[in-house]
């Protein structure tokens, strides 16, 4: 930090600053949760041969929580076990681990983040000493520089000293470009990087042998989708998605498992109203202070945590749909 | 001997004073956290305040200049603000700074009104990192400083205050629009006198010295330093600008046109490029 500050002067930083943040955010805190794993062991289900997935609960992360608010799993194969996100605290990371240890002995060889998103990737360091390869687009470690420092800012108040004081930002070391194949041994799992749409670093991971798609936050169901990508971007590579040959999803937000590509229908519902509601207010030249405060708002029974992100999706839109 | 120790006293605070202020600055996950849910202290402030002003007197804005921010910044990376201005309190407003107390770069922008620019309303958009006072401070022509303020929650969860879509913000890097907005009052003619304009510049706007993880560098800062609104050869506005203001710079406004001249705009930012664009005054299609 203090070599990056030696060449500013104090008026350089009052204008320009840096990028670590002072100061910590607060989260609006939900009631508990009403499942999560309290104790070692991540409450997986099995949702197709030798795969298995938790289902998070639809919260903010807390400290109450874990942080074990999104859907994470792994595949295991004749050599080794792919893990499909690490999950929102060290805790969560070591519970995932201890749930792989409980079906299989298999080494685990690759730990896939699916994005940058806190809640998918703070578990990261309890697959340190595992030997897993970490895998992850490849515009993931720029994403977690630009925010990884923010990240464990702002998550601070909402988690607490405790859980947050063992997560670190660990970038991945492979990085997937388009698309590319991981063999665990007579199975082969296939990984895609799309173009940005939930985030600019968005990854799918799809079984070939059982047609299970692990989705990542490219699909949200009952959770409210959150938006921090492109929406034009995530609304047309939605005929892409849905075109991959699966059976069942692991969507990043929601039921585990879901029918594919049914799963995709709400929030592609979502994005229409969004889109549409923003776009009728730029045309009437609704400053976006004011557009914000009605968009969507059609939509708020079909969803989870409407409140805690409808009007953060509503401004990120008008900012990016004002350029069309 | 009295005097002696009491000057290293002084030296000493100032020192600390300076010290902690690029601590504070340096290491943001130091536990300075606990109680932010409050509204700060204003000791922020105060040492900001000499920082910009000196020992300026600043006073309350009685009206000079008004704020409307949101209670919450939704996403952090574009928090919305509108500026109003009445040169009838206290006289014409010659200049705004825009502080966000809170943010590693509290200096948002500094606006300078052209003499007969006759802006009224100003909005742009804001990165807020943290739980702040987000205030104006207008200078009128007698050189008096009024200051308003408003209090913004940081937002929740994983909105940061960064870009979304990186590629996007480079691929068309100092690309411009404006768009003039058909009078309100009915009946008013249209291009005449009060003509709101909204001006919004494409750039990361983004704040460096965030390490990369991978090779442990920092990404150099890349953000629109200065930038000139005119009509005609008569200066509308000027902003010196910071990385508080967000990704793809937006600036709405009202101000006195002159009808038929065209509207130019001239932008640099830190890396020294320059973007230009001028256009007809005209109400575009909406």
């Amino acid at each position: 930090m203090l070599t990056g500050l030696k060449t500013f002067s104090r008026r350089t930083i009052l204008k320009q600053g840096k990028a670590a943040i002072a100061g910590v955010l607060s989260c609006r805190v939900l009631p508990p949760g009403p499942v999560f794993a309290a104790g070692g062991v991540l409450p997986v289900r099995q949702v197709a041969d030798g795969i298995f997935a938790f289902a998070g609960t639809d919260a903010l992360m807390t400290d109450a929580n874990r942080g074990e608010i999104c859907n994470v799993g792994f595949v295991i194969g004749g050599d080794g076990v792919a893990v499909i996100d690490s999950g929102g605290s060290v805790a969560e990371g070591r519970a995932l681990i201890a749930a792989i240890r409980a079906v299989t002995d298999k080494p685990i060889a690759y730990l896939i983040n699916t994005h940058m998103h806190p809640d998918h990737c703070f578990g990261n360091a309890a697959f340190e000493g595992t030997g897993a390869v970490l895998v992850g687009h490849h515009n993931l470690p720029r994403a977690l520089a630009s925010r990884g420092e923010f990240y464990l800012s702002s998550y601070r108040e909402s988690m607490g000293e405790a859980l947050m004081r063992e997560i670190r930002i660990i970038p991945p070391t492979k990085l997937i470009n388009d698309e590319e194949n991981l063999d665990l041994g007579g199975r082969i799992i296939r990984l895609k990087a799309w173009k940005p749409a939930h985030t600019d670093n968005d990854l799918t991971v799809l079984d070939e042998k059982t047609g299970v798609l692990f989705t990542g936050d490219l699909c949200f169901i009952r959770h409210l989708p959150t938006l921090d990508g492109s929406l034009t971007g995530w609304i047309a590579q939605l005929e892409a998605l849905k075109a991959i040959r699966a059976k069942i999803a692991v969507p990043g937000h929601g039921p585990v498992p879901a029918k594919w590509p049914d799963a995709l229908e709400d929030e592609r519902r979502y994005f229409e109203v969004l889109t549409h509601d923003i776009r009728q207010a730029i045309a009437a030249g609704v400053p976006l202070a004011m557009a914000i405060r009605t968009a969507a708002e059609s939509e708020r029974g079909n969803w989870h945590l409407f409140d805690a992100y409808n009007v953060r999706n509503a401004t990120a839109a008008y900012a990016e749909l004002e350029w069309e | 001997m009295n005097a002696q120790p009491q000057r290293t006293r002084s030296m000493r605070h100032r020192i600390s004073l300076v010290v902690l202020t690029a601590l504070l600055g340096a290491f943001p996950l130091l536990p300075v956290h606990a109680e932010q849910t409050s509204v700060p202290e204003n000791a922020v402030w105060s040492s900001l305040k000499s920082d910009v002003f000196g020992d300026r007197v600043i006073e309350a804005a009685n009206g000079v200049i008004r704020i409307e921010a949101p209670k919450r910044a939704e996403d952090a990376a574009i928090v919305p603000v509108d500026l109003h201005f009445n040169s009838e309190k206290a006289g014409r407003i010659k200049a705004v700074t825009l502080i966000v107390d809170e943010n590693p770069s509290p200096v948002a922008a500094v606006f300078k009104f052209g003499p007969d620019a006759g802006v009224t309303h100003l909005a742009t958009r804001l990165r807020v990192n943290a739980y702040s006072y987000v205030r104006a401070i207008a200078e009128t022509e007698d050189g008096k400083l009024h200051m308003v303020q408003a209090f913004v929650k940081a937002s929740g969860g994983c909105s940061a205050p960064a870009m979304k879509n990186q590629d996007e913000a480079m691929a068309s890097l100092g690309k411009m629009k404006l768009r003039v907005f058909p009078p309100k009052a009915p009946g008013a003619e249209a291009m005449n006198r009060a003509t709101e304009m909204q001006l919004m510049i494409r750039h990361p706007n983004n704040s460096g010295l965030q390490m990369d993880q991978l090779t442990r560098y920092y990404i150099p800062a890349h953000f629109i330093q200065g930038l000139t609104i005119s009509q005609g050869d008569r200066l509308i506005m000027t902003m010196e600008g910071g990385i508080s203001i967000s990704e793809d710079p937006n600036f709405r406004f009202e101000f006195h046109s002159n009808p038929g001249e065209d509207i130019k705009v001239e932008a640099s930012d830190t890396e020294g490029m320059k973007f230009e664009n001028q256009w007809p005054l005209a109400s575009s299609a909406l």
